[in-house]
């Protein structure tokens, strides 16, 4: 060896025991479906197991083992104990964090470095994060009794799921409701773990029931007459479909949906910290993030620079076997999700934006798309406008700070918005003009469960996390933003 | 000597020019480094860069309480590092106090480690509180005894009042000295600097100047070699390439004590400056400690377990 490669360093996938077929976790139980999907690891293609599709009579079932544990024992108990099964539940995930971490990089793709550094200790601290509150929601601006909805249904995604399920069921559970979760269809395995962490923890049955499948399961749940409230993160074409579904039925609702946020670099930027934050911004997780930095806007004047160092850290980003340890960016999740990113990036192409890849070799076998930037993009640009949820950077310029805000908010959607400056005055007065529920000052990506996190516009309604986050889960709080 | 025309030298056009420098984001440039230093560095890889290490080491004694004898005996295991084992490499330079210079010298010749380098600490190092005088005779004193290198330190004070032309100055006259007979390395005693940005500003002074290395710190203050300041410099050298064309040096010095801390240098040169970088020419680690662990580490490597302590000699 004459220059410095760095061998394989692959995470051990001996800490986790997959079982050939998984059931549905109804009422403290795995009952097995009747019918069976294959779970794939996409790094691979190949099969990891079969998880049960739920039928509307199993989903019926979790409703009713939800709606009898809330109303016989998790309404009743006092709310110092409620904290108490989740303190514990985030003891457990800790403890059990490597093997959360593998699974989830084995069904998700994404790398471990990411799993084990971000997705499962951020999950044990929603869950601690909430657990504090459970005994003190008179005190969080509510009024002095705020009462639960009862069942809540939960709709989660596949980008993060570990981390997805615990911003939705942490926050329920403190705040006294009872939960049906659903996983997205390509990732279900650490729902199920985390199903089996609820046994272990000994949370009384019904508390928390999952039910996995496909969108069919969904709109079970959606529709269901004894759920209270919906929580989803997804799409924005299905959260437009499930906003119209209880539009009459009474249920509440939050929505976590698309964006297309803005990452702005103004020229007096900490430039190469500003490369490492638009790195994160877009290849963070595949670029598979809602907030992602999708829209790079770069002041006219360090344009040039910006791109070649941005040109020479892409470089440096290590593609591959997401499970080890020294891999950047891992595979994408689905041959679906794949078939999209491609067909946007020709997009791209076809409308004249230029593309640039860094040389890399991509395995052959598994859904993989190379970190991929395309300058010369306008307004008008599909890639400008359209959510890709890949690692694809779509890169515009501005003259002005106004024409910057004013590009950055030209778009249905809002969700988060990066501003890259080391003027302190510059960033106030940005993050004043700018419509995102989340605005990131010189970084990106950052999440933490003291702080809510929601959308604009088409991007969703309500907050998770954070005080703001309880008041979806309280029907005496006030909705959302 | 080289000039770069990108000023003239004066005060003005220095504080002109360091003034267009971006900023480091403290959070941005501590959160990069943290993460390079997860990388895993394993097996044959591994190997790689203990020996690669071992070869970048300025085996460094800088004691009052320094002798002829132990001088020597630093020589000899900077040439030999590992007595049973002569595929292990030779380190990179001597690194000793200016009245040491000769005696190493002599007896690396004397032993057969002529292509060793000697480094010479000096401009009244490590705190350069001393005349121009004091500190152009020591480097010609140094020099003359048979110093290939010389390790000289900035004045902090004149930096942290920003009289940035004495800086520069001091740097061009010693420059001056080194001429063709001794590569230069300045030392911007970064725990002294304090600030990512600082440090930055140093960095480009001391290239400006004429540093055929820039150095982060005499191993007498603490914070000394931190990963974030390496990054800072590794950043500045890169840049500066990209400016002139001309390749500069970054020696880490003071705290790295062993092969991890190590690896973890390399990996941050690797993918910061790039591979380019990954010489001795280009890369030097500052250390006395760390050498007996790299050894340890490659023993381990070699044997399939660990060796007592006492295989590794303690000179």
């Amino acid at each position: 060896m004459s220059i410095f490669e760095y061998a394989p360093a692959p995470e051990s996938q001996a800490v986790v025991t997959i079982e050939p077929e998984y059931g549905l976790f109804i009422n403290g139980k795995f009952i097995n479906g009747k019918r069976h999907f294959p779970t794939v690891n996409p790094a691979n293609g190949k099969k990891l197991s079969s998880i049960s599709q739920a039928s509307v009579a199993d989903v019926n079932k979790a409703v009713i083992a939800a709606r009898t544990a809330y109303v016989k024992v998790w309404s009743k108990m006092a709310p110092a104990e409620r904290a108490k099964y989740l303190y514990r539940i985030a003891r457990i995930m800790q403890e059990r964090a490597r093997e959360f971490a593998v699974l989830e990089t084995l069904d998700n793709g994404k790398p471990i470095r990411e799993s084990r550094d971000v997705d499962v200790p951020l999950a044990a601290a929603h869950f601690f994060y909430h657990a504090g509150w459970a005994d003190k929601l008179q005190y969080a601006g509510f009024g002095e009794n705020p009462k639960p909805h009862g069942v809540v249904g939960q709709i989660i995604p596949w980008n993060f799921p570990l981390l997805m399920l615990a911003w939705k069921v942490a926050p329920a559970l403190a705040t006294g409701n009872t939960v049906v979760l659903k996983p997205a269809e390509s990732t279900s395995l650490t729902a199920l773990l985390f199903a089996q962490v609820c046994q272990q923890a000994g949370l009384p049955a019904g508390v928390v029931n999952i039910v996995t499948g496909d969108g069919a399961v969904g709109a079970a749940i959606v529709n269901h007459p004894d759920i209270d409230k919906i929580a989803f993160t997804g799409s924005t074409e299905v959260g437009k479909i499930i906003a119209r579904s209880v539009a009459v039925s009474g249920k509440s609702v939050t929505l976590e949906l698309g964006g297309k946020g803005a990452n702005i670099v103004f020229e007096d930027a900490a430039i190469d910290e500003a490369v490492e934050g638009i790195v994160n911004g877009i290849f963070f997780n595949q670029g598979h993030v809602c907030c992602a930095g999708s829209r790079l806007l770069i002041q006219e004047g360090i344009h040039d620079e910006v791109i070649e160092k941005l040109k020479h850290r892409m470089s440096q980003i290590r593609v591959g076997d997401p499970m080890d340890k020294n891999t950047d960016l891992g595979a994408i999740n689905s041959g679906e999700q794949l078939s999209k990113i491609k067909e946007l990036a020709a997009s791209g192409v076809a409308e004249g934006a230029e593309i640039w890849s860094p040389n890399c070799a991509l395995p052959d076998k598994g859904f993989w798309f190379a970190p991929t930037i395309f300058s010369g993009v306008t307004q008008a640009h599909r890639i400008a406008r359209e959510e890709i949820f890949g690692p694809v950077l779509s890169i515009l310029t501005f003259r002005t700070p106004a024409e910057a805000i004013e590009k950055a908010n030209n778009t249905p959607f809002g969700l988060s918005a990066g501003i890259w400056s080391e003027k302190g005055s510059r960033i106030l007065w940005a993050s004043k003009h700018l419509q995102a529920g989340v605005i990131w000052a010189n970084t990106f990506n950052k999440f933490d469960p003291t702080s809510p996190f929601g959308g604009y516009k088409e991007s969703g309604w309500g907050r998770e996390g954070g005080r703001h986050g309880l008041s979806a889960y309280l029907a005496s709080g006030k909705a959302g933003k | 000597m080289k000039t770069y025309s990108i000023i003239d030298g004066s005060e003005s056009s220095l504080k002109n020019f360091l003034k267009t420098l971006p900023g480091v984001d403290q959070v941005g440039a501590e959160a990069r480094a943290a993460m390079l230093a997860t990388r895993s560095i394993k097996n044959a890889s591994k190997a790689f860069a203990i020996d690669l290490a071992i070869s970048m080491v300025d085996l460094t004694t800088l004691e009052g309480a320094d002798t002829p004898g132990k001088v020597r005996a630093l020589c000899s295991k900077g040439l030999r590092p590992d007595p049973t084992d002569s595929t292990v490499p030779h380190v990179g330079a001597i690194c000793v106090y200016n009245d040491m210079v000769g005696i190493a010298r002599k007896h690396l010749d004397a032993i057969g480690g002529e292509e060793i380098p000697i480094a010479a600490v000096s401009t009244a190092f490590p705190s350069g509180r001393a005349s121009l005088a004091v500190k152009i005779q020591d480097t010609e004193d140094a020099i003359s005894s048979g110093a290939a290198e010389i390790d000289m330190v900035i004045d902090r004070g004149a930096f942290l009042s920003g009289r940035f032309g004495e800086v520069f100055e001091e740097i061009q006259i010693i420059r001056g000295i080194c001429g063709d007979r001794a590569h230069l390395k300045v030392i911007l005693e970064t725990g002294e600097l304090v600030t990512y940005d600082n440090v930055r500003k140093a960095s480009y002074l001391a290239m400006l100047a004429g540093a055929d290395f820039i150095k982060t710190s005499t191993g007498k203050v603490a914070p000394a070699a931190t990963a974030p300041v390496v990054l800072v410099m590794l950043e500045a050298v890169r840049d500066f390439y990209e400016m002139t064309g001309t390749r500069i040096g970054v020696k880490p010095a003071g705290g790295i004590r062993n092969t991890k801390d190590a690896i973890k240098q390399l990996v941050l040169v690797n993918e910061t400056a790039g591979p380019e970088w990954l010489t001795p020419t280009l890369f030097r680690i500052g250390a006395s400690a760390l050498l007996n662990d790299l050894l340890q580490q490659r023993m381990k490597m070699r044997d399939g377990r660990y060796a007592s302590p006492n295989y590794v000699t303690i000179d």
